[in-house]
């Protein structure tokens, strides 16, 4: 059973260039409800790109994305990104705020929580990442791994639909990288709706349900991970394991 | 007298020193405050103003600021004194009856002083993180809301000793309103020695108003970096025992 109220998340021909730069070019994705899409590709590809047009923080120049089936285009780009949280590469913790008001903050000012009840939410979610006790100190008083687990605590806070990991292990020390994945996997088997670009092929392969290969802003090849790790159809997905493994 | 004393005489005459202290503590010192604290103030909200004008989307704004900035950054302090005062010293007199060159002279310096701090302000602003910004709006804060509450607050505190200095910079540029003509009681520092010093053909009585705002000054400058090092190393934090747990455990693990 999902804890989750989670949705199906498409994406459907979408297209966006900055400029004549051409990032886009009619992407088509589709993420059951309760899966795990990874998103791999070399740099420049257009994998972060592609995460900011479905939450629509760069509105996409083409196309559709719906969320549960019914198109977002319409509604408050605002009100849609409450509904999908995203966790960034380099944290984005607010360095002026408490761990615990990181959390707090959106709770009380978006979900409209009274004060005191915001901060006991803060510090459940919080708890889930084993952070509890940090709750009363600076973000920049944390190890990267911890940082990024408050991230994640911040976004599920908001109780999304779907979580948006972008690189999220990238700026870790290695040591550090497991925790991160491992709270991931979790948030996979407990039935999150998530997209997570990643350069971690052990986590494409053995947690995700589904596998998107992107390059040159196209969907090269998409299928589950078996499909793509042990049978590459393409040169260029090929090419790109061998450099990557 | 040989020219040692002389200078001495000229500089540090004790007894016309003496004469000077008590104008200035009895009010030349609260009217240099009062210039420099009221044109401050104005001009911090005139600067974050635009500050926001600035960095604002719409271009009419910003090139409304940086015309606004351009002008009162390019003109000497004392043609901008002297042209507002004694410009529109005649039509606030006819409006008001004020006759105190004082609201011209505050707002003469609040008006370049916002020039200089909405410059202070945008590029503190413009420092923070774009990742901020991305952050709150993914948390789904709309741009108006995300710069107000996540961007402009960490934007502002990092420039505090910026402020600061700019602060420093009024005290100083407070004495130019002797420009404008001051009755008595309207002198702030430098008038008061300046005027007790043409008396009695000596400079001691400007040395007494140098040592006034060395004494504002000096301190400030001093808390400026207090608190610049201040941000950069953050406050000190009190480590969790589990931290300081940590640390040992890390370090039998080394
Ligand atoms: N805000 C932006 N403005 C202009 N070009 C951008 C912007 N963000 C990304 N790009 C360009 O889009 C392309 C894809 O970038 P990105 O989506 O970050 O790729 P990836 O995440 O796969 O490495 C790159 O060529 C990059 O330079
Ligand atoms: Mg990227």
């Amino acid at each position: 059973m999902s804890q989750f109220t989670s949705g199906s998340l498409t994406g459907k021909n979408l297209h966006l260039a900055f400029g004549s730069n051409k990032v886009l070019r009619g992407i088509d994705i589709h993420v059951e409800k309760g899966t795990a899409a990874s998103v791999i590709g070399p740099s420049g590809s257009g994998k972060s790109t592609l995460l900011r047009v479905m939450n629509r923080l760069i509105e996409p120049d083409q196309g559709d994305i719906l969320l549960d089936g019914r198109s977002v285009l319409k509604d408050n780009p605002d009100e849609l990104r409450r509904r999908i949280g995203m966790v960034f590469q380099q944290f984005n913790l607010f360095p002026h705020k408490s761990v615990g008001e990181n959390v707090a903050f959106a709770l009380r000012k978006l979900r409209k929580l009274p004060k005191d009840q915001a901060w006991a939410e803060a510090l459940d979610q919080l708890d889930k990442v084993g952070l509890k006790h940090k709750a009363g100190v600076r973000p920049a008083t944390l190890s990267g791994g911890q940082q990024q687990r408050v991230a994640i605590a911040r976004a599920l806070a908001m109780k999304p639909e779907v979580m948006f990991f972008d690189e999220a292990t990238s700026a870790l020390d290695p040591e550090l990288v497991k925790g991160v994945l491992a709270l991931m996997s979790d948030l996979a088997s407990d039935g999150m709706t998530m997209v997570v670009v990643t350069h971690e092929m052990g986590f494409s392969r053995n947690v995700s349900n589904q596998v998107v290969f992107m390059d040159g802003g196209v969907v090269v090849e998409n299928g589950s991970p078996d499909q793509l790790f042990t049978e590459p159809k393409t040169e260029r997905l090929q090419k790109f394991l061998s450099d990557v493994l | 007298m040989d020219a040692w004393s002389r200078l001495a005489d000229t500089f540090l005459n004790w007894g016309y020193i003496a004469e000077v202290l008590p104008t200035m503590f009895s009010y030349g010192l609260l009217n240099t405050i009062v210039l420099a604290l009221a044109s401050g103030l104005i001009g911090t909200f005139l600067g974050i103003v635009l500050a926001l004008m600035g960095i604002s989307r719409n271009p009419v704004a910003r090139w409304v600021a940086r015309i606004y900035t351009d002008i009162f950054r390019g003109l000497p302090a004392v043609l901008v004194i002297l042209v507002i005062g004694l410009g529109f010293g005649p039509l606030l007199n006819e409006l008001t009856g004020i006759r105190s060159p004082y609201p011209l002279g505050i707002a003469a310096l609040s008006l370049m002083a916002a020039a200089y701090i909405g410059e202070i302000f945008r590029s503190g602003i413009q420092s923070v993180d774009k990742g901020q910004l991305e952050a709150s709006r993914a948390l789904g804060f709309g741009y108006g809301p995300s710069m107000r509450m996540i961007v402009v607050p960490q934007g502002i505190r990092r420039v505090l000793p910026a402020l600061m200095n700019q602060f420093i910079a009024l005290i100083k540029e407070s004495s130019l309103v002797f420009t404008l003509g001051l009755m008595s009681r309207e002198r702030e520092l430098f008038q008061i020695g300046q005027d007790f010093a043409a008396n009695n053909g000596n400079q001691s009585p400007l040395v007494a108003a140098a040592i006034f705002y060395l004494a504002l000054t000096i301190p400030l400058t001093h808390l400026v970096n207090y608190i610049d090092n201040r941000l950069r190393t953050g406050k000190e934090q009190k480590h969790e025992p589990d931290e300081a747990a940590a640390v040992i455990g890390k370090g039998a693990h080394a």
